[in-house]
């Protein structure tokens, strides 16, 4: 009776002494000391390729400035699902999202520090794109800018803004040129819009599954997409894709911020901050710029200018007013989009 | 002689009908995943069901199934004893409740376990000082995939269990055997072709599940990432042969539980024929 209630109570003990044992492997600040180090990041679709060429130079090039290793672990998906599964509980060291709305939703839910765009350079986007339109080699349509896309005779494939967060900026890029066409008249850009929505065949959830719908199963004349998306397409089959660029599009910001409360609990604070910071590392910019980001460093760019045409007049989510605005406008239940989308 | 041959060629309409449905709806397809997955050679196909992720996927799919087939086991012997061998009130809503797993649609499971564990889930805070992850996790991943198959033993085992009634067993009592003897050498004879038959149906169920999974996962590749959320990963990725690659796992897998439920099939048929040639 006696030997087992010492085996019970030296059992305990052991697991008290693992448990705290976790919580020791701890520097000054909290950072973990641990021989090998996970870090998760939370991403968008499109940002598949990207992130894996940029985890394993950073991985690398951690590894012999500190002699641990880091091991990154990926998860992408529709932008909007992903900020609600972070702040449901799913433990994301950094969010790489696709806007700024869905990073400050998951601020919002009290994970990440309200400031968090102006901790990074840039707005926190170390890489940005653009919104550009793809369409079926030859281009049969003959379609050259956002109005074509109002015609009766042109099936347009573009994501769900309400889930999506390339489709948010999709409809915003439509949207500048047609307060551009109209002078700025609301009502009339509305009514642009309402024409160009009905025009929309499939209404995927994400951006991923619009590019899905438009090549694989051949759905719609013209595809509204991420610039990157676009160009990753051509890469796959340009023989049966044109790309064009349109009059007026948007500079579609990506921001990308650690988050606060996890890093604490794991101890990552230092890796994930650097994972982030080296974005911005020349060599970091290049691999943004070769998966087709625009870099953020405007010497990288201009490298580039074949790929980014930088005469592109550009919009951005200041001249709307900011995202909290345009949500509440456009994109909550029962504004401007489900008007004009029924 | 006139009837007789209007039924031979009714017999080979249907049978032609059938078969026609069978190749479009699953020779087709299946064939598509073979062709498919090795549609960039061999070499590409073994290196794509070797790749990293796809093994640490298998290996999180395997692990679920063998604690779904374990729990359903388990419980579906002990729940199907309690509701086939006592009386009691409620027993009626007791049977249909187990039903509840099977027959609601695998998101809503999924999203119940979300709001029951997950950070607005008023479990959340317990856990989290813990420090155990449930939600976005492995254990999520198991305690889900174990919820749509808990039923699937039960199902097959009481429906024989209440046609057998209790009477061998009670003689069995009487003569003096203990609860333990009535058990091993009675009651699980009886059941156990169903009972391994409701494990294989479970196992596959596990093996397949994706609503409830897809949405307590996280997709975090290489961590909670299981097989069928695998294939829907590298579709998205553009890489279609290499979807097509870990699906045929997962066709094989499906493959090798059909052959062990024929042979099962076969042996069970086998034992009982000649349980009737030895009472004759």
């Amino acid at each position: 009776m006696k030997k087992r209630l010492l085996t019970v109570l030296s059992f305990i003990l052991l697991s008290a002494v693992i448990i705290t044992g976790c919580g020791l492997n701890r520097d000054a600040e909290g950072n973990t000391t641990a021989k090998r180090v996970t870090l998760i990041n939370v991403s968008y679709d499109p940002t598949r390729e990207l992130y894996e060429a940029y985890n394993s130079y950073f991985e690398k090039k951690w590894k012999k400035e500190t002699g641990q290793t880091v091991e990154v672990i990926q998860s992408h998906g529709g932008s909007g699902k992903q900020a609600l599964e972070v702040a449901n509980g799913l433990k994301a060291d950094v969010v790489t999202l696709a806007l700024a709305a869905d990073t400050n939703s998951v601020a919002r839910s009290g994970l990440i520090a309200s400031d968090w765009q102006s901790r990074l350079p840039d707005n926190s986007c170390p890489y940005y794109s653009t919104i550009v339109l793809l369409v079926r080699k030859g281009n049969p349509k003959n379609i050259k800018d956002w109005d074509d896309l109002t015609r009766s005779d042109v099936s347009v494939v573009t994501p769900n803004p309400k889930t999506s967060g390339g489709a948010r900026w999709n409809y915003l890029a439509a949207y500048a040129y047609a307060l551009k066409k109209y002078d700025n008249d609301e009502s009339f850009a509305i009514e642009f819009m309402r024409k160009l929505y009905r025009n929309v065949s499939v209404l995927d959830s994400g951006a991923r599954a619009s590019t899905t719908s438009f090549t694989e199963n051949g759905q719609g004349d013209v595809l509204i997409c991420w610039e990157n998306e676009a160009y990753l397409t051509l890469q796959n089959d340009g023989k049966d894709y044109e790309l064009i660029y349109p009059s007026v599009s948007i500079k579609a910001e990506t921001p990308v911020s650690v988050v606060d409360s996890v890093v604490k609990s794991h101890g990552t604070r230092k890796v994930a901050e650097a994972y982030l910071k080296d974005l911005y590392e020349k060599e970091a910019q290049e691999i943004c710029a070769k998966n087709y980001y625009r870099p953020s460093d405007t010497a990288v760019l201009k490298e580039h200018s074949k790929q980014f045409p930088t005469d592109l007049e550009m919009v951005t989510i200041d001249d709307f007013g900011g995202w909290d605005k345009v949500t509440k406008k456009h994109f909550a239940d029962g504004g401007i989009f489900d008007q004009i989308y029924e | 002689m006139e009837q007789k041959k209007n039924d031979g060629i009714l017999k080979w309409v249907l049978i032609i009908i059938a078969a026609f449905f069978l190749f479009i709806m699953v020779i087709m397809p299946l064939g598509m995943v073979v062709a498919g997955s090795f549609a960039m050679g061999f070499k590409y196909y073994i290196a794509s069901i070797t790749d990293k992720y796809t093994l640490k996927a298998l290996s999180l799919t395997l692990r679920a199934t063998i604690a779904s087939v374990i729990c359903t086991s388990v419980f579906g012997l002990m729940a199907a004893w309690a509701v086939t061998r006592y009386s009691f009130p409620g027993k009626k809503i007791i049977k249909s409740i187990i039903d509840i797993p099977v027959t609601i649609s695998p998101v809503i499971c999924g999203m119940i376990f979300l709001l029951l564990f997950g950070r607005q889930g008023f479990i959340y805070p317990l856990l989290d000082k813990v420090g155990i992850d449930v939600i976005f996790a492995v254990p999520g991943i198991i305690i889900v995939t174990v919820f749509v198959t808990l039923p699937m033993v039960f199902r097959e085992i009481v429906p024989v269990l209440e046609a057998r009634g209790t009477e061998e067993e009670e003689a069995a009592a009487m003569m003096g055997a203990s609860g333990w003897t009535i058990f091993t050498k009675i009651t699980f004879p009886s059941i156990k072709w169903p009972f391994i038959y409701g494990m294989i149906l479970s196992a596959s169920r596990a093996m397949g599940e994706f609503g409830a999974v897809s949405v307590i996962s996280g997709h975090l590749r290489g961590l909670t990432n299981t097989l069928p959320l695998h294939v829907e990963i590298l579709f998205n990725e553009f890489n279609t042969t290499e979807a097509f690659a870990v699906a045929s796992i997962l066709v094989m897998l499906s493959i090798a539980l059909l052959i062990l439920r024929l042979v099962l099939q076969y042996v069970s048929k086998r034992k009982i024929s000649r349980m009737q040639k030895a009472t004759a």
